[in-house]
């Protein structure tokens, strides 16, 4: 209890500096889906025809997913320098390949005879993808997003080590304090509203996927 | 050696075409990660050739001294990823056995949770209860790299047709070896990409390392970051993902060739 006593007592002084850091993470989670959604689901509609086009991109965008955090939030310092620019770009390339895999795989999972009904109707191609495919695959469109939101802020801890600010700056300056008292109480902040954060993320984006998806698809 | 009258009839022939694109699409990651390799190391080519380096840079990147970083980055990934092998596959094991499908349950999602820590975060929480060292960042990794390989156990083993295994006990196999002889045989493919995965995520977290005294190539990147040296930073994070870029096409490769035959 005297643990948990004495975080807290660190915490209640700390308020800006908390409130702070989570706008941080959360413009980091913001921006960085919000674009990188925005590609990832352009190319999944501009490749659905085109399958060798739609495994390059996918092939690409999990690339960068196997390049370590640390070395792709560094390796564009010489050209963007220190802060947000290396970090959101470096959170906006990992973060394309859960929405693009899932768009896709949204799209595809449209049965051909709901599609052969749509063009029998008298649909045309676009009609087919914006009143039948996208509503059908909204919901595992939305799933990518989460994993992706959840990615960013995870991997943007890391930020901090490039001077891109967030959470992990609690855990940075704790580390760099160890063993002088209110360290372990910055690490274990840092750590547990990364965690927090998560949480709450994931639950309102499963709520925005249940009110948004239309009830036929459901 | 095809007999004349073996002739490829045309459908055959049309299908062997689209074989062909599904096999190139199929190895696509085979041709794409090697592609982006080669993309990086031109890169550090040009750097080498053409950015200047002061004796700051020059000390930073000391070829000996990054050879020692290369050795303790794969002596952290090798063991994290022993480590995650020896605990995640028999507990994998043991959860698919009759009887045990809340344990199943409830380790993937407790771990699935354990997921949005971040890593970051994770190293410096287990360098408290362990102190710092090589030891420390083994440990953590392997935490963090249990998921995969335990998950594609489970899907692994679960995968196996129930009539597969039927048909094994119906011949008098006992459940051990129905297990060894028939379950994970079918189930290594699914396994090994559940290693790679975790090895990827241990080669490449191992930079993370020098945070707790545990070495490794994120040395460099950090002192480039500490003495503003771009260069240094920039060869530093390249080195970095070619190494993790290199166990990726490894992974492909052990996932192609090691599979049991038959399977």
């Amino acid at each position: 209890m005297n643990g948990l006593q004495s975080w807290w007592d660190y915490l209640s002084v700390r308020g800006d500096m908390l409130a702070e850091t989570i706008g941080e993470t959360l413009l980091y989670v913001g921006s960085v889906t919000g674009s990188a959604g925005l590609l990832a689901l352009t190319v999944a509609i501009l490749t659905r025809h085109r399958p060798f086009a739609k495994e390059l991109c996918l092939a690409i965008a999990s690339v960068f997913l196997t390049i370590p955090s640390l070395a792709l939030f560094t390796i564009f310092i010489p050209i963007l320098g220190l802060g947000f620019a290396p970090s959101f770009v470096a959170l906006f390339l990992y973060a394309i390949l859960p929405i693009l895999r899932n768009s896709v795989a949204g799209l595809d999972a449209v049965e051909a005879s709901v599609l052969e009904s749509a063009k029998g109707m008298g649909m045309t191609d676009r009609q087919v993808l914006l009143k039948v495919q996208l509503p059908l695959a909204w919901p595992v469109i939305l799933a990518g997003v989460r994993v992706s939101a959840l990615l960013t802020v995870s991997i943007s801890a890391i930020a901090t080590l490039v001077a891109g600010g967030g959470l992990g700056d609690f855990i940075k300056s704790g580390l760099a304090r160890i063993p002088l008292p209110n360290s372990f109480e910055a690490i274990w902040t840092g750590v547990v509203f990364s965690l927090l954060l998560a949480l709450g993320i994931d639950i309102l984006l499963r709520l925005v996927a249940r009110w948004t998806t239309p009830r036929g698809a459901r | 050696m095809t007999p004349p009258d073996r002739q490829p009839t045309l459908p055959a022939a049309a299908g062997r075409m689209r074989s062909r694109v599904a096999s190139l699409t199929g190895n696509l990651d085979l041709i794409v990660t090697p592609v982006i390799a080669g993309i990086l190391l031109l890169l550090l080519g040009g750097v080498w050739i053409y950015a200047d380096f002061d004796p700051t840079t020059l000390r930073i990147l000391e070829p000996d001294q990054l050879l020692v970083q290369l050795g303790e980055q794969l002596y952290v990934a090798f063991f994290s990823t022993l480590l995650v092998v020896v605990i995640a596959v028999p507990i994998g094991i043991l959860v698919t056995r009759e009887g045990a499908p809340m344990l199943k349950n409830f380790l993937v999602t407790i771990l699935g949770l354990g997921q949005a820590i971040p890593a970051y975060g994770l190293i410096v929480v287990f360098f408290i209860f362990m102190g710092q060292g090589a030891t420390t960042v083994v440990v953590a990794l392997a935490t963090f790299a249990l998921l995969p390989v335990l998950r594609n156990t489970i899907v692994g083993l679960e995968q196996v047709d129930r009539a597969v295994i039927e048909a094994g006990r119906g011949m008098g196999m006992t459940p051990v070896q129905s297990l060894l002889r028939t379950e994970l045989p079918l189930a290594v493919p699914v396994i090994l990409a559940g290693i790679r995965t975790a090895t990827v995520i241990n080669v490449g977290m191992a930079a993370l390392a020098f945070l707790i005294g545990g070495g490794g190539l994120g040395e460099t990147i950090n002192a480039g970051l500490k003495l503003n040296r771009p260069t240094a930073i920039f060869v530093g994070a390249v080195l970095v993902a070619l190494v993790a870029l290199t166990f990726d096409i490894l992974g492909a490769l052990a996932q192609r060739y090691l599979r049991p035959k038959g399977v």
